[in-house]
């Protein structure tokens, strides 16, 4: 495997920059050792050199090698300066993200049915590959739901209005264009919606078991205790195959537009130019069907929960806390040398983090900024985060999740002989999974952990940690 | 008499969080067929696997690298469109920029239970197809 054989020099205890680029990479001592080990330090390095770029091409902790950008990188570029808009940057899954539902149970009342509640959730969502959702529409309302989003599966029965409140761009972004959205993609996607997927995305029963904000964690409604539902999923093949089209049309820009990049999976063309604007378009589209895929997943988790607990949702408490995205390319307004500036922040594999008093969070989040949701291994954690002012630096993003450190073919090598759900069930966890080695895949060992990453992004002050959930039971695809 | 000359078809090379391919050939024409199996080896467990479907393909790319991406990705919007496990390929024509194949498998129906792994798509990212000693390789990285 190559390495990093570069130097990375200490800025202090949560940052490192690669020398002669502009590259910074969140981390502690412990993990940099990991992250000499692939190729995610060249890639923050080559992110340095998009045209347009403004500040430092950024990495989060929970850095690993990806294709064309690291996971866990982000990279703001001018829109009025020339900046590129880069499908490498958001990646395949478009809007791959998470959302978080709190209920008001305890882990005292969920544990006797747990088994029947991940099983329930095991049969009712459909996971996997190539599994079906049951909502098939024709194309032309299938472009409508691509440019309402979550709105237009609330409003066909799936949730209720305010999930869509506590929804990042209330679930459906604005400028997505139907038109620069290929048949073939629709093709791809269709009878995808209201599916799980399958690799690293779950739904997980967890509990909350330490409060570190209580202000804040009285504000996004979660005590100790209690059991929350996380889900984590995105646009499935309508976005694999939007961000295909378009790497492919990209290469041609290169040479159009007279960019040199390193690596053919960083194709990228201005974002005022036609190409980057069709992208953009069609970007948005398969976010917004992120947003409606989670929707329905979420109820159709509450329907599971309804038929385990004989009781109604409201009755239940199944609210959704927020959903944010960490696969994207947002168009955001930053003060840069006193001048305000219009960038395209692509966060691939990062989280969008915005502070308290941002006029694009819902009022109840106004004082104590955006929940930001992240996702640990299955063994160990998952967060619960507030933004904060000083992620004014990575322009207000954070990290996404523990971040592999092992590969795919290492791990199902060294679960060879073992049962990881025996191992979870031993410890309380109960998991199912359609896939015959995802459990192998996805095991925690294969994960960096993520109480370290979230002490990096806490230390750095890019967030505040609110509260800590330990995982009951999973489904994976 | 005949000597039989076996070649490693593919290789998984280690990637943290994605699939890493090195798929050998004598020749280019082996190269796509090779990296085209390994991608549904991996996705699906094809052993025994009947074909009785016939899918065709004419492609054209600026050069073979993009060629190679632009093959494999057709192949998964098959997949995933059609629905058909495809495990034998055929590559009839081939140039830098121009390739015609067929390939053979067998609709998903039944054997969903021998799909393994959700593969996005086949990426570019430092893809090369290079000599080697006795033909040809190249190193894809698959997002999964």
């Amino acid at each position: 495997m190559t390495i990093w054989n570069g130097p990375l020099e200490k800025i202090d205890e949560f940052r490192w920059c690669i020398p002669r680029t502009d590259g910074v990479i969140y981390a502690n001592e412990h993990m940099v050792a990991d992250i000499r080990n692939d190729k995610a330090a060249e890639q923050v390095a080559n992110v340095a050199m998009l045209p347009g770029i403004v500040g430092n091409s950024l990495a989060m902790p929970d850095i690993h090698w990806g294709y064309g950008f690291p996971i866990g990188g982000v990279a703001a570029t001018d829109v009025d300066a020339g900046g590129v808009v880069s499908p490498g940057g958001v990646g395949f899954d478009i809007n791959c993200g998470v959302r978080l539902m709190r209920t008001r149970l305890t882990e005292d009342e969920v544990k006797p049915k747990l088994r029947e509640l991940v099983y329930c959730l095991y049969n009712d969502i459909p996971a996997g590959v190539g599994s079906k959702g049951d909502i098939k529409i024709s194309e032309k309302e299938e472009r409508k739901l691509l440019v309402e989003g979550a709105k237009w599966v609330v409003e066909h029965g799936y949730g209720r209005r305010e999930d869509i409140e506590y929804t990042e761009e209330n679930g459906a972004i604005k400028g997505a264009d139907p038109g620069s959205v290929s048949s073939r993609a629709y093709e791809r996607g269709k009878s995808q919606s209201g599916t799980l997927g399958s690799g690293n995305h779950f739904i997980e029963v967890q509990v909350v078991d330490d409060i570190y904000d209580q202000a804040t964690a009285e504000v996004f409604g979660v005590s100790k205790g209690q059991v929350v539902l996380m889900i984590h999923s995105g646009s499935r093949g309508l976005g694999y195959q939007v961000c295909d089209e378009y790497s492919k049309d990209m290469i041609g820009c290169l040479a159009k537009y007279n960019i040199e990049v390193p690596d053919r999976q960083l194709a990228c063309a201005p974002v005022n130019s036609p190409e980057g604007k069709a992208y953009i378009g069609a970007m948005k589209c398969a976010a917004n069907y992120a947003w409606a895929n989670r929707q329905c997943l979420m109820h159709l988790a509450r329907g599971a929960f309804e038929k385990v607990f004989s009781k109604g949702e409201y009755d239940l408490g199944l609210d959704l806390i927020y959903d944010v995205a960490h696969n994207i390319a947002k168009i955001e307004k930053y003060s840069i040398g006193g001048k305000e500036r219009t960038l395209c922040v692509h966060r691939k594999g990062a989280t969008r983090a915005f502070p308290p008093g941002h006029p694009e969070l819902p009022a109840k989040y106004q004082k104590t900024g955006q929940p930001v949701i992240i996702p640990g291994d299955m063994g160990r954690n998952s967060y619960l985060l507030a933004g904060t002012k000083k992620a004014e630096e990575t322009f207000y993003s954070t990290c996404h999740g523990a971040g592999r450190m092992m590969s795919r073919s290492e791990a199902v090598k060294r679960a060879r002989g073992r049962s990881i759900s025996g191992e979870l069930e031993k410890k309380g966890i109960i998991v199912k999974s359609t896939g015959r080695e995802t459990l192998a895949e996805e095991m925690p060992d294969a994960y960096k952990d993520v109480n370290e990453v979230v002490g990096v992004v806490m230390g750095a002050g890019i967030s505040n940690k609110v509260c800590r959930m330990r995982p009951l039971g999973a489904i994976k695809g | 008499m005949v000597i039989l000359y076996y070649m490693k078809r593919y290789e998984q090379f280690p990637h943290t969080a994605d699939i890493g391919v090195r798929a050998f050939g004598k020749d280019i024409r082996e190269i796509f067929e090779n990296a085209a199996f390994a991608m549904f080896d991996i996705a699906a467990d094809l052993e025994g696997l009947k074909c009785d479907i016939e899918e065709r393909f004419e492609l054209a790319a600026d050069n073979s690298e993009e060629l190679l991406v632009a093959w494999l990705d057709e192949l998964l919007y098959r997949f995933y469109t059609k629905h058909i496990i495809l495990s034998r390929f055929e590559i009839t024509e081939l140039t830098d920029k121009v390739l015609k194949a067929k390939a053979f498998g067998r609709e998903i129906g039944s054997n969903r239970n021998r799909l393994k792994t959700e593969i996005k798509a086949a990426t570019y990212s430092d893809l090369a197809i290079k000599k080697s000693e006795g033909g040809y390789l190249v190193e894809i990285i698959f997002d999964v």
